[in-house]
C-alpha cells in the first residue's frame, strides 16, 4: 500500500515522543527498519510496474508508475545512509533525537511528492520536504548552517509562491488541480498567453528548487554549511525530488513537450553542465565543490528530459538515481574526512588515502562514477543521455556534455589530488579511518554503483527504457 | 456565477484592493518592525474583508485569526526579542531608505500600465462545480490528503520551534 | 463572459502586491524584513487564489487550498523567525550583509 510510506513516518513521529524514555533508543532502528521497508517496497513493486501495475487506492490512484518506485528507491538509499551518518556525527542524543524525527519528516515529504497526482497535494508535500530540510540545516545554531537554512527559506519560499500563483492560475483555467484535468486544459489553449504566464511561473519555481544556474545561490550555502548528515540527505535527495523530480514529472504528465519546454530545459541545462563545472575547479571547501558538480549533473539531467524522447528521459532518471547514489557517497566520504581530521578545506589535507583507505576508495569509485569512467554506473547514464542528445539532433549540446565531462574528471582529480593523494600532510599523521558508521554505507553506496554499472544489459531492457513507458 | 456580480462590485473591489496595496506599502517601508508587522496585519484584515466579499467564508475566517492573529503575534515577539534600533541607525534607515525606495513606485506604475494593456485572446470558463459542494465534505473527501500534508507540516513546525527557539544548557 | 476579462481586474492587483514584496526583497537588508517581504507576497498569492476559484465557481476548493497555504505559511514564517533570532544571538544585528560569510 503506498499510503503507508507517508502515513508510517507520520505514526513513528508520533510513537517514539510518547513519554517514555525507552521510546528514544528504538528511534535510530525504527529509521533504518522504515527505510528498508521502502526499499523493499520500491523494488517489490517495481518489475509489476513496468508491466504497468495500477493500484486502487484511495489516494494515490495509479500512483505507482517506473519513475516513482526508482525514486523511492533512492529516498530510501538516501535516508538509510543519513541515518548512519547522523549517528556518527550529530554528538548530543537530545539533538540527535529531535534530527531524526524531523529526517522522518523530510521522508514523509518526499514520499508524498513522489506519489500525488495533484498540483496542489505536490505543494503541500514539497513544502513539507523543504520544511524539514531548513530546520535540518540550522539543526546545530552555528552560524553558517542559519545562514544557508536562510538563504534556503527564502529561496525556496519564493520558487513555492511562483508555483502556488501558476496553480491559481491553472485553477481558474480548469476548475481541478488533477494533472489529467490541468494537462487537458493546457492542451487545448497551448499557445494562450495566459497559458504560458502559468507554464513561466510554474517551470521558474521548479528550476529554482533545483538549484539550477543561474538560480542556484542558495545551493552551496545550504550544502556545505549544513550538518555532515543533512548535507548527506539534501544533496543526495531531498533537492533532486523537490526540484528535478517534480520538474521531470510535470513536464512528462502535465506541460507536455513544446518546443519552447525544450529550449529552456536545453539553456539552462546546458549553462548548469558548464558553469557548475568550472564553479567547481574554483572551491577549496570540499563540500563546496561537490555542491557545484550536483549543479552540474542537475544539467545533464536537464539536457537528458529536454529531448523528450524515450530514450533520453530513461536516461535522465537513471541518471537522476545515479547521482542520488554517487553524491550521496561522495558527502558520507566528506562527512568522514571532516570528523576525522576537523576541516573541509582541501589545500590543508593530503595523502589521507593511506590513513582512511576506505574512505579513499569509494570515493575514486564515485568520482570516476560522476566523471564517466566506465563500467560504473554513472558512465552508462552519461553515455545514454549524450547519445539521446545526438540522436535528437541536437550535436552542439551532446559535444558540450561531452567537453564537460572531462572538466568533472579535472575537478574531481583536483580533489583527489589534494585530499588522498601525495604524501601526508603535517597535521594529519594520526588520522584515522573513520568508524563503521561511517565505511558501512560507504562501501554499500560503492557496491551499487558497481553493480549497477555491471548489470546495465540487464536493466536496460527492463527498467530504463519502460521508464517512458505510459 | 452571474456575470453582473463582479461588474457591480468592481468600484467597492478596487476601494479594497488599494487598500490592501496601501498595508503592503507600509509593510515594506515603515521604519519601525512593530509598525511594520502591524500594517502586514492591517492588510491580512483588509484581504480577510476581500474574501467574504467574494464568498470565501471560511478562508476569511482562517485569514483573520491566523495571519492577521498568530503570525502579528509571532513577529511582534520576535522584534521584541531584538534590541530596538539606535538614533544613529533610525537615521541610517531613513537615508537608505529614500535612495533604495525611491524606484518601487516607478515599478508599480509600470506593471499597472503594462498589464492593462493586456487583453488576450479570449479564453473559456471551466465548468462550475456542482452546486451544495461543501468545504467540509471537500476537505474530508478528496482533500484529505492535503489534511494530512498539513499536520505533518505543523509536526515539523514543533520540532523547529524546540530546535531553534530552545536555550541551550 | 471570459476566464481573462475576469481574471485581470484582479490580477493587476495581485501583480502590484506581488511586486511591492519583490522589490522590498531586494533592496532591504534587515531579515526581519525579508520575512514581511515573503508574507505580502503570500498574500497576493492568497488573493490570486480565490479569485482563481471565484472565476471558475471552483469556490469550495480554493477555500480548501488557502486553508492549507495559511497553515503552512504559518510554519514556514515561525521556522524563518526562529532562524533570525538564532543569528541574532550570534552577531547581534539583522543586516543581511553579515550573511556574507559563505562565497565561492
Amino acid at each position: 500500500m503506498p499510503s503507508l510510506l507517508v502515513i508510517l513516518p507520520l505514526l513513528a513521529v508520533l510513537l517514539l515522543n510518547l513519554p517514555l524514555n525507552f521510546l528514544r533508543r528504538l528511534a535510530l532502528p525504527a529509521a533504518l527498519l522504515l527505510a528498508l521497508y521502502q526499499a523493499a517496497f520500491a523494488l517489490g513493486v517495481l518489475p509489476a510496474c513496468c508491466a504497468g501495475c495500477p493500484t486502487q487506492e484511495r489516494w494515490f490512484l495509479n500512483a505507482l508508475d517506473p519513475l516513482t518506485s526508482v525514486l523511492l528507491l533512492a529516498i530510501a538509499i538516501v535516508a538509510f545512509v543519513s541515518v548512519f551518518v547522523l549517528r556518527a556525527t550529530a554528538g548530543e542524543e537530545r539533538r540527535e533525537f529531535n534530527m531524526l524525527n524531523l529526517v522522518f519528516l523530510a521522508v514523509a515529504g518526499m514520499n508524498g511528492l513522489v506519489l500525488v497526482r495533484d498540483l496542489f497535494s505536490l505543494y503541500v508535500f514539497l513544502e513539507l520536504a523543504s520544511i524539514a530540510s531548513f530546520i535540518l540545516i540550522a539543526a546545530h545554531r552555528e552560524m553558517g548552517g542559519l545562514e544557508g537554512a536562510f538563504k534556503y527559506l527564502v529561496m525556496s519560499a519564493l520558487a513555492t509562491m511562483m508555483m502556488l500563483a501558476s496553480i491559481a492560475l491553472l485553477l481558474a483555467l480548469s476548475g481541478s488541480t488533477s494533472f489529467g484535468a490541468v494537462a487537458e486544459a493546457l492542451q487545448a489553449h497551448a499557445r494562450h498567453g495566459y497559458v504560458l504566464t502559468a507554464l513561466g511561473l510554474f517551470l521558474g519555481g521548479l528550476l529554482i528548487k533545483s538549484g539550477v544556474m543561474p538560480f542556484h545561490g542558495w545551493l552551496p550555502d545550504a550544502y556545505s554549511a549544513a550538518p555532515a548528515a543533512v548535507s548527506t540527505l539534501l544533496a543526495g535527495i531531498v533537492t533532486k525530488v523537490t526540484g528535478v523530480y517534480a520538474l521531470i514529472r510535470l513536464v512528462l504528465d502535465v506541460f507536455g513537450f513544446t518546443p519552447a519546454t525544450q529550449q529552456l530545459l536545453l539553456i539552462f541545462g546546458a549553462i548548469s553542465v558548464v558553469a557548475g563545472a568550472l564553479a567547481a575547479l574554483g572551491q577549496s571547501d570540499m563540500k563546496r565543490m561537490l555542491a557545484y558538480s550536483s549543479i552540474s549533473q542537475v544539467g545533464y539531467i536537464l539536457l537528458g528530459l529536454a529531448t523528450g524522447t524515450g530514450l533520453g528521459i530513461a536516461a535522465a532518471v537513471f541518471h537522476l538515481f545515479n547521482h542520488a547514489i554517487f553524491k550521496t557517497l561522495l558527502f558520507v566520504n566528506a562527512a568522514a574526512v571532516e570528523k576525522q581530521t576537523g576541516t573541509r578545506d582541501m589545500n590543508q589535507l593530503g595523502g589521507l588515502a593511506q590513513k582512511m583507505p576506505i574512505t579513499g576508495v569509494t570515493s575514486l569509485l564515485a568520482m570516476f562514477s560522476t566523471a564517466g569512467v566506465p563500467p560504473l554506473a554513472g558512465f552508462w547514464s552519461k553515455l545514454l543521455i549524450i547519445a539521446a542528445l545526438w540522436l535528437s539532433g541536437f550535436h552542439g549540446y551532446a559535444l558540450l556534455g561531452i567537453g564537460a565531462s572531462l572538466l568533472t574528471l579535472a575537478y574531481f582529480l583536483s580533489l583527489q589530488r589534494r585530499v588522498f593523494f601525495g604524501l601526508v600532510r603535517a597535521g594529519c599523521e594520526n588520522v584515522r579511518e573513520a568508524g563503521w558508521a561511517l565505511t558501512l554505507p560507504s562501501l554499500l553506496l560503492a557496491a551499487i554503483l558497481v553493480g549497477v554499472g555491471l548489470a546495465l544489459p540487464w536493466l536496460i531492457g527492463t527498467f530504463l527504457l519502460p521508464v517512458k513507458g505510459f | 456565477m452571474d456575470p453582473t456580480f463582479l461588474k457591480q462590485q468592481l468600484l467597492m473591489n478596487i476601494i479594497l484592493m488599494g487598500a490592501m496595496l496601501l498595508g503592503a506599502l507600509a509593510t515594506v517601508m515603515l521604519r519601525q518592525l512593530v509598525k511594520a508587522a502591524i500594517a502586514l496585519a492591517f492588510t491580512s484584515v483588509v484581504l480577510c474583508v476581500v474574501m467574504f466579499k467574494l464568498n470565501a467564508p471560511w478562508a476569511a475566517v482562517f485569514e483573520l485569526s491566523v495571519c492577521a492573529g498568530l503570525i502579528t503575534v509571532v513577529f511582534i515577539s520576535a522584534v521584541s526579542l531584538v534590541k530596538p534600533a539606535t538614533e544613529e541607525e533610525r537615521a541610517a534607515h531613513i537615508r537608505f531608505k529614500t535612495r533604495r525606495y525611491f524606484l518601487l513606485p516607478l515599478v508599480l506604475l509600470l506593471v499597472g500600465v503594462g498589464l492593462s494593456y493586456v487583453t488576450g485572446q479570449p479564453l473559456p470558463l471551466p465548468a462550475a462545480e456542482p452546486a451544495g459542494t461543501e468545504l467540509r465534505s471537500l476537505l474530508w473527501g478528496p482533500r484529505a490528503l492535503d489534511l494530512l500534508g498539513q499536520v505533518l507540516v505543523l509536526l515539523a513546525g514543533v520540532w523547529g520551534v524546540v530546535m531553534l527557539f530552545k536555550e541551550e544548557k | 463572459m471570459n476566464l481573462v476579462s475576469l481574471v485581470m481586474p484582479f490580477g493587476v492587483f495581485v501583480a502590484l502586491l506581488a511586486a511591492v514584496g519583490l522589490y522590498c526583497l531586494i533592496v532591504t537588508r534587515d531579515m526581519l524584513r525579508v520575512i514581511l517581504a515573503l508574507e505580502v507576497i503570500t498574500k497576493a498569492v492568497t488573493l490570486l487564489l480565490i479569485v482563481g476559484g471565484l472565476v471558475s465557481g471552483h469556490m469550495a476548493l480554493a477555500q480548501a487550498f488557502v486553508i492549507t497555504l495559511i497553515v503552512i505559511e504559518v510554519v514556514v514564517i515561525v521556522a524563518a523567525a526562529g532562524i533570525v533570532i538564532a543569528v541574532y544571538k550570534h552577531t547581534g544585528t539583522l543586516d543581511i550583509r553579515r550573511l556574507r560569510n559563505l562565497k565561492g
